[in-house]
């Protein structure tokens, strides 16, 4: 940016930090306020006197233990982990070998395909549920963990195809064609030479499916039983039914983990960012 | 091999253009499964349903028979009653007793009620039987709204999304101003997504620009808080601000503190369209920021200080030589968001309250609540059709390859 020289465009740049520094807060700051709310020693929603006095009497960990002793809570994390990570590896190993085949762009009826594949992701979660709801219901997959995870794997892909291909399109293919000529199968070849380089973008890829599946709930909703709740399902009946300060502790630990897979993702972005590329 | 080659004359192993087809047909498979065929099978139902063709077929074949004015003749009755008689026994009286009450209410009740006293009806025509049951059986509107619910395939659901109605003689009108719900809803859905594109683009424009135009370690900085509302469960950002803005929550309580708000004086934020709007924009902002700012990364700050060197005020040097070169991403953001918005459900589900609801939760009502999912089906339906075009603009205008995650 060009150093302001008036005092009109000084006051102008100030306005502009302060509008900008506004949105930042707009962004984050909902988030982090459920983080001391979480520790309220009191079963409200907002900052208690002794909380603003920073009196440590005003401040909990009851409604920690009370998801610990929750059996709901348990459960619901057990469901999101086997749906999460059994619809994950699906769609990592699924969208990986597509992505591979879509970043060649002779690949015929590839415009299509990709249309097709990316489909999931923006198709309104509402629709893709209530058609999953019909046809998974006459398979017999309604109410099952199979139900889900399959439903889960699709709306994931697109993100593995996309972050995939993204990595691939720095690939250099002279890479390959080196391992080729050194004598290596084009199996041998992948999976030491391309796979190791484009690890980074498939293991972001898998991360963003997690995060699909962890974070999803209308499918749970209309596919789902008593045995599929999951943290969001269990969330949504917290958020509907009755809310207590629970959920806010519960909530605090989705940012924790949110945060977690955000430096994950940002890290290995750097390091795919490293890897040699064509251009 | 001892024999070593140029690499430019190795043939790639994966160039094969059918090789790299068929990396992707287990996916293309696997979507086709698990994704497309769910959708085709929810536009299935939006057209066609059989259970009340298949629960009185019948009293349907000889319906067909019946020349719409005045009643039909005995032999319909009399099907009518033994079917509805079985229909009972199969326990799927029920639901034809809703698809019937759905062209014209009142009937659900008039056929279960049938249903049950038609167990020890005395032999003998059923047609003074069933008119003495009820007075309906002797109007023609029954039957007609029995004949429409028993078409296998139909476009009535559709009629009715699009608050259309079909007149026995086969007219289509549109219903009156009062009874007209689908389309002012479809309408306010679109005029809320425009309205949340319009205040993404405001609030996500100045920031990415800033973004782009900072040092690249504060660049990342600012891009990670851009990205954790973008990676924290929806969830989670749902409750944030119903914790924020209920009339209890965080937000009030510091207007009363400070002396802005009276005790009862309190904003109701929150379960109404200023929740839905407020959420939602929080909810798609990263969506609108990420686009325009791969694309103000790549634009030269050095256009900027050529146009100010050559007298143009910031103001003007911006709207003649910055805006346009940011319109690529300023039309990916902004379809992006509009897409994601018309289909949204969670969010207007949680803090919407009865006036902030979208077309999605409509279509979630009459899943879950009314039952009534040929309709769910047929707005479902529409809805795909309005995303279909604007997601065939997008790949059209910005390219779906294109497309990058945070």
């Amino acid at each position: 940016m060009s150093s302001p020289r008036s005092p009109a465009e000084r006051v102008g740049r100030w306005l502009f930090l302060a509008f900008c520094a506004a949105v930042f807060v707009f962004l984050v700051a909902p988030i982090l306020v459920i983080v001391p709310l979480s520790f309220n020693a009191e079963p409200y929603f907002t900052f208690t006197e002794g909380m603003l006095r920073f009196d440590s009497e005003a401040y909990s960990l009851r409604w920690y233990r009370d998801i610990f002793a929750d059996e709901k809570w348990t459960r619901a994390l057990a469901n999101s982990l086997v749906i999460g990570v059994s619809a994950t590896l699906l769609a990592t190993s699924l969208g990986t070998l597509a992505a591979l085949g879509l970043a060649n762009s002779a690949m015929p009826g590839r415009r299509f395909a990709m249309g097709l594949l990316i489909s999931p992701m923006v198709t309104p979660v509402i629709i893709s549920a209530a058609g999953m709801f019909f046809f998974y219901s006459n398979l017999g997959l309604a109410q099952t963990h199979l139900g889900l995870i399959l439903a889960h794997a699709a709306l994931g892909t697109p993100f593995v195809v996309i972050t995939v291909t993204a990595t691939l399109s720095g690939f250099d293919a002279n890479l390959m064609r080196a391992a080729a000529s050194l004598g290596a199968g084009p199996l041998r070849s992948f999976r030491r030479v391309q796979l190791p380089l484009i690890a980074p973008g498939v293991f972001s890829g898998a991360l963003f499916a997690f995060a699909t599946s962890f974070d999803e709930v209308v499918v749970v909703l209309f596919l789902g039983g008593l045995e599929q709740r999951t943290i969001p399902r269990q969330m949504w009946a917290g958020i509907r039914e009755q809310i207590s300060p629970t959920i806010l502790a519960v909530a605090t630990f989705l940012i924790a983990f949110a945060l977690l897979l955000l430096f994950t993702v940002a890290w290995l972005r750097r390091r795919s960012g490293q890897t040699p590329t064509a251009a | 091999m001892s024999q070593r080659l140029a690499p430019e004359s190795v043939p790639l192993p994966r160039t094969g253009r059918w090789r790299s087809a068929g990396l992707a047909l287990p996916l293309l498979l696997f979507i086709g499964a698990a994704f497309l065929a769910p959708l085709a099978s929810m536009l299935t139902r939006s057209v066609y349903d059989p259970r009340v063709a298949d629960a009185l077929p019948q009293t349907l074949e000889r319906l067909g028979e019946w020349d719409g004015s005045g009643l039909p003749g005995e032999a319909v009755y009399e099907a009518a009653a033994r079917e509805i008689l079985s229909a009972r026994g199969e326990r799927t009286l029920g639901q034809v007793a809703s698809s019937v009450n759905r062209i014209r209410s009142g009937l659900r009740s008039v056929l279960t009620r049938s249903g049950r006293k038609l167990r020890g009806a005395p032999d003998g025509p059923k047609r003074d039987f069933l008119i003495g049951l009820d007075p309906a059986w002797g109007e023609a509107e029954t039957w007609h709204a029995i004949r429409s619910a028993g078409e296998r395939v139909t476009f009535r659901h559709y009629l009715n999304a699009l608050d259309l109605d079909r007149r026995p003689g086969g007219q289509v009108v549109r219903q009156p101003e009062e009874r007209r719900i689908y389309l002012p809803l479809l309408w306010r859905t679109l005029v809320v997504s425009l309205g949340i594109t319009g205040l993404c683009l405001l609030l996500g424009y100045p920031i990415a620009y800033l973004m782009a135009n900072s040092p690249p370690r504060r660049a990342n900085w600012l891009l990670l808080l851009v990205l954790v509302p973008f990676w924290t469960s929806l969830l989670v950002r749902t409750t944030s601000w119903i914790v924020l803005l209920q009339t209890q929550g965080v937000v009030n309580d510091l207007g009363v503190a400070l002396g802005l708000l009276a005790e009862d004086g309190r904003i109701a934020m929150i379960y109404n369209m200023t929740g839905t709007f407020v959420a939602m924009t929080h909810v798609l902002l990263p969506f609108m920021v990420l686009p325009l700012y791969s694309v103000m990364r790549g634009i030269p700050p050095v256009h900027m200080s050529a146009a100010a060197s050559l007298g143009a005020s910031p103001l003007r040097a911006w709207r003649r030589v910055y805006w346009p070169q940011t319109l690529p991403g300023v039309g990916a953001g902004s379809l992006l968001v509009f897409i994601l918005a018309i289909g949204y459900y969670i969010t207007p589900a949680l803090v919407g309250g009865r006036t902030g609801q979208l077309i999605s939760n409509m279509i979630a009502y009459h899943m879950q609540t009314s039952l009534n999912w040929g309709l769910a089906a047929a707005l479902g339906g529409v809805l795909l059709v309005c995303v279909t075009a604007l997601y065939l603009l997008y790949d059209r205008l910005v390219g779906i390859e294109r497309m990058r995650l945070g």
